[in-house]
């Protein structure tokens, strides 16, 4: 990615930052609620409280946030890479196609448990399948990959479509949809987690691939800062005239790294098609490889700041709808402007306050700016 | 007692903890060429930006003709007459001559009577300080020369009284420079005050009236250049006795260990940019290859090592050819043997933003010394680096500082080590001190002869003439992607810098 504009401490460019962004964003959403003629105060209220107000609020939160931390994974795996991956939706999407047809052959056979692994492996290759023709564009015929990848958004759209309406839906059916999983195709709950807690959850989708999901941002963290491939993909991303000098075929890199980041969108469906659901229905994503770019900007490639920038989302989507119930001047649609605001300042944005905080901490702290002079030599 | 043009007094700068300009006090005479040195990272640079406006000081005074001012932006600088001609040019490449003079001063929203006022203006110029260029003639295809004088005219169309050069020579034959400082006299003697910041000693010595040295973000001393010679000058830049010249015994060249066979490169704008080139390294001599930059020495370089494809021709690395014209890959070609120190170490040899311990095994990273499996095995990794940085000298010694932090010398010392310390029998090398401090130059320069010295091939690719000569036992001139000449090292300056000037024998110029 792009190289930063200014030199902060870690603590600042991983945390302080995102956080001035995220206020700021939801400063300028209070003015959106007041204009809509609603108090801010109540609104902010009834965000937290809808998000975090009792067990099954944060369940949904957590639940929601699972998904967005495959995305968000998804993304910066490539942004690593130098590739922009927008093409998530569609490989989400086409994922819930191979968990989907995980469980339905072996959800009366075996236990939950064993379909688990095959359906990960099922999501993971439909998903790196579904980026594998873009990556292969890209590497062969220089075809960018955020064109491409978008226009197989619209192809997997269409695809399930027509294998939902189709082949996939059971016999005098009237919805597009696929039979319901039965047990051996549905992945347990994780009440019992938040109950530890001492909270008391009546019922939620809140599911075991959310263990999953903190388990793939460990994994991306080795691959990207602790294996010889994550090193040939920074170099790749950061430089791709080193990467040739030192011998690292571009190609091969960009089809592996495509494929990664596809593999990891793919298994965002275990979420909602296996964990929630038990079964593959139109449109399941709902605009989550979408979110999982602005959770990758905002957390900075970076898993252990993915994680938090999912949650800040899925607390965005909990808390919004609890506004949108409660207040009857906000539409859902006012709420989609406060996720964009977020996204705006959070990932389109991210580098309007640095000058200023990189110079507040010169001033302040200059040892904590490190070494070196400015950018701006030759400006 | 001169009138000063530009008086700079107790001017500080620091930026983070990092203190650039520390209490400058600086005089610049009206009607002279003052001279700027000092090593990359002396605060040359700052101390300009500041003058120009770039930067502001933290403390201290400019004076201008006298007057105390404040110089804001490049803009305030233009308005008290003085004007910047950038190391790195800042012209619009598709515009003609005369737009880029005009741009930012264009006058009305109509351009036609701007155009008009300039071109009278431009042949003004022309006739007064014989800057000859046509004004229509487009930037991206004039020579560099001639795009620095754009430069220079687009500071006197500003009314600069007062012009500053950054590193201007960088780029020029010695024709050119020859040309530029006859314009830089020129100017002078019209009245004008040049300031001239460069790290190379002899244009101070040829041109200039007075000279300043700058260490460490102090100004250390100010001198007639009358009265100082290139040894005093070397000795204040860098705070201690330097060797300007390398020394070095008789080179025992071995048996040949590269062989490049009518080598031809075509490029993707399909021109020919290497040119049937033959000749051979042996073990134990380094080959110099000359020429002007952008004559198809950097070509060259790359396909030797494997990044750019050739059309046609063989190189023989080690009697054993190397896939030029197909899919030759640079990791196989090191593990062959072949190190390579490219010329663009801020793309091509390093990766800036990697930390410095990273950095240090690009290229080499597929070796089993720095893996466990499919993982990097980070100890080792950083305990080589940290064996690197000790041998080779490298500062800050901090394997985890990001490499865009060091300074440009340190980071060919991180390339260099990287390269040579795997034991290669071939070592091709590009630019190797280019935006290099003098005190690192001199280390650079005894390590290539030490590798020379162990009987590893050298091939070595400068547009720094004074260092082809210095470092090489047969120097080649290349010329419009042609080698046009092969001489000893010993070679007469002059006649290296007609060949470099693609004429190919003295008679042939007269």
């Amino acid at each position: 990615m792009a190289i930063p504009h200014g030199k902060l401490p870690g603590w600042a460019d991983y945390g302080l930052l995102p956080l001035i962004n995220v206020i700021v964003a939801f400063s300028v959403s209070g003015l959106v609620v007041l204009l809509a003629g609603e108090s801010p105060v109540r609104a902010a209220s009834l965000l937290v409280e809808g998000a975090f107000g009792s067990g099954q609020n944060i369940a949904y939160t957590l639940y929601y946030a699972t998904s967005f931390i495959f995305t968000g994974l998804a993304v910066a795996v490539a942004f690593h890479g130098g590739l922009f991956n927008i093409g998530g939706e569609g490989q989400a999407y086409v994922g819930g196609l191979g968990v989907a047809l995980v469980c339905l052959w072996l959800d009366t056979l075996v236990p939950w448990w064993i379909t688990f692994p095959v359906a990960i492996l099922g999501a993971a290759l439909a998903g790196a399948a579904w980026a594998f023709i873009p990556a292969i564009l890209q590497a062969k015929r220089g075809s960018h990959v955020v064109i491409t990848t978008i226009m197989f958004n619209f192809i997997a759209a269409s695809l399930m479509v027509y294998l939902l309406v189709g082949p996939l839906k059971p016999a005098g059916q009237m919805a597009p949809q696929t039979r319901t999983f039965f047990e051996g195709g549905q992945l347990p709950k994780l009440n019992w987690m938040l109950e530890a807690f001492g909270f008391t959850i009546r019922s939620s989708p809140l599911n075991i691939s959310f263990l999953l999901a903190l388990v793939c941002a460990f994994l991306v963290w080795i691959l990207i800062w602790r294996t010889r491939l994550g090193y040939e993909i920074r170099t790749q991303g950061h430089s791709p005239k080193a990467a040739r000098y030192a011998g690292i075929g571009e190609a091969r890199i960009v089809v592996i790294t495509m494929l990664i980041s596809g593999a990891l969108a793919g298994m965002m469906a275990l979420n909602p098609v296996m964990g929630d659901t038990n079964r593959l229905q139109l449109d399941f994503v709902t605009g989550a490889g979408f979110v999982g770019i602005a959770v990758a900007l905002m957390g900075r490639s970076h898993p252990a700041g993915i994680v938090p920038a999912a949650i800040l989302f899925g607390m965005l989507y909990q808390g919004g709808a609890e506004i949108a119930f409660m207040m009857p001047n906000i539409s859902r649609d006012m709420i989609v402007i406060i996720q964009g605001l977020v996204i705006l300042f959070a990932g389109a944005l991210e580098h309007m306050f640095r000058p200023w905080l990189a110079a507040a901490f010169a001033s302040v702290s200059p040892r904590s700016v490190g070494l070196g002079r400015t950018g701006r030599e030759g400006a | 007692m001169v009138q000063a043009a530009i008086e700079l007094v107790g001017i500080n700068k620091s930026f983070g903890a990092v203190h650039a300009n520390k209490d400058i006090d600086l005089k610049i005479e009206k009607g002279t060429i003052h001279g700027i040195i000092g090593e990359n990272g002396a605060g040359k640079s700052t101390l300009m930006s500041i003058l120009y406006g770039f930067y502001q000081a933290d403390s201290g005074e400019i004076r201008v003709d006298g007057r105390p001012t404040t110089i804001n932006s490049p803009d305030d600088a233009i308005k008290q007459g003085i004007g910047m001609v950038h190391q790195h040019f800042m012209l619009v490449q598709n515009f003609s001559v005369i737009e880029n003079v005009i741009l930012g001063a264009e006058g009305e929203a109509l351009l036609k009577s701007s155009l008009a006022k300039a071109r009278s203006e431009l042949r003004r110029l022309e006739r007064e300080y014989g800057l000859e260029v046509s004004a229509d003639a487009i930037i991206e295809e004039l020579p560099v020369g001639l795009q620095q004088r754009v430069e220079i005219l687009k500071a006197l169309y500003r009314g600069a009284e007062i012009l500053i050069l950054d590193e201007p020579t960088g780029v020029l034959t010695p024709a050119e420079a020859d040309h530029l400082f006859r314009i830089l006299a020129q100017l002078k003697e019209q009245g004008k005050t040049v300031v001239l910041i460069t790290h190379k000693l002899r244009e101070i010595m040829a041109i200039t009236d007075n000279v300043s040295v700058m260490r460490q973000g102090q100004m250390v001393a100010t001198r007639k250049t009358g009265e100082t010679t290139v040894e005093e000058l070397a000795e204040l830049m860098v705070g201690r006795r330097v060797l300007l010249r390398v020394d070095k015994g008789e080179a025992r060249p071995g048996e040949v260990r590269l062989s490049v066979r009518n080598l031809t490169v075509v490029d993707s704008r399909g021109v020919t940019v290497v040119n049937d080139v033959s000749f051979d390294v042996r073990g134990g001599e380094i080959v110099g290859i000359a020429g002007v930059a952008g004559n198809g020495q950097s070509q060259l370089l790359e396909t030797i090592s494997g990044i750019r494809q050739a059309k046609s021709g063989q190189v023989l690395l080690n009697g054993e050819p190397i896939d030029v014209t197909g899919n030759a890959d640079p990791g196989e070609l090191r593990d062959r043997g072949l190190a390579h120190v490219p010329e663009d170490r801020h793309y091509v040899g390093l990766v800036l933003p990697f930390e410095e311990y990273e950095n240090s095994m690009l290229g080499y990273h597929d070796r089993d010394f720095y893996l466990r499996g499919p993982f990097l095995d980070i100890e080792a990794i950083r305990a080589d680096a940290r064996d690197k940085i000790e041998k080779y000298d490298i500062r800050p010694p901090n394997e985890r500082l990001k490499t865009a932090n060091f300074s440009g010398g340190n980071q060919q010392k991180i390339v260099l080590a990287r390269e040579m310390e795997k034991d290669p029998n071939v070592l091709v090398v590009g630019q190797p001190t280019r935006g290099v401090d003098v005190g690192a130059i001199e280390f650079i320069h005894r390590r290539l002869i030490d590798m020379r010295d162990q009987g590893k091939a050298v091939l070595l690719v400068s547009v720094e003439l004074d260092e082809i000569r210095a470092l090489s036992d047969r120097i080649l001139v290349m010329f419009d992607g042609r080698v046009v000449g092969e001489r000893d090292s010993d070679a007469d300056e002059g006649e290296l810098g007609l060949l470099m000037a693609g004429v190919e024998s003295r008679e042939a110029a007269e």
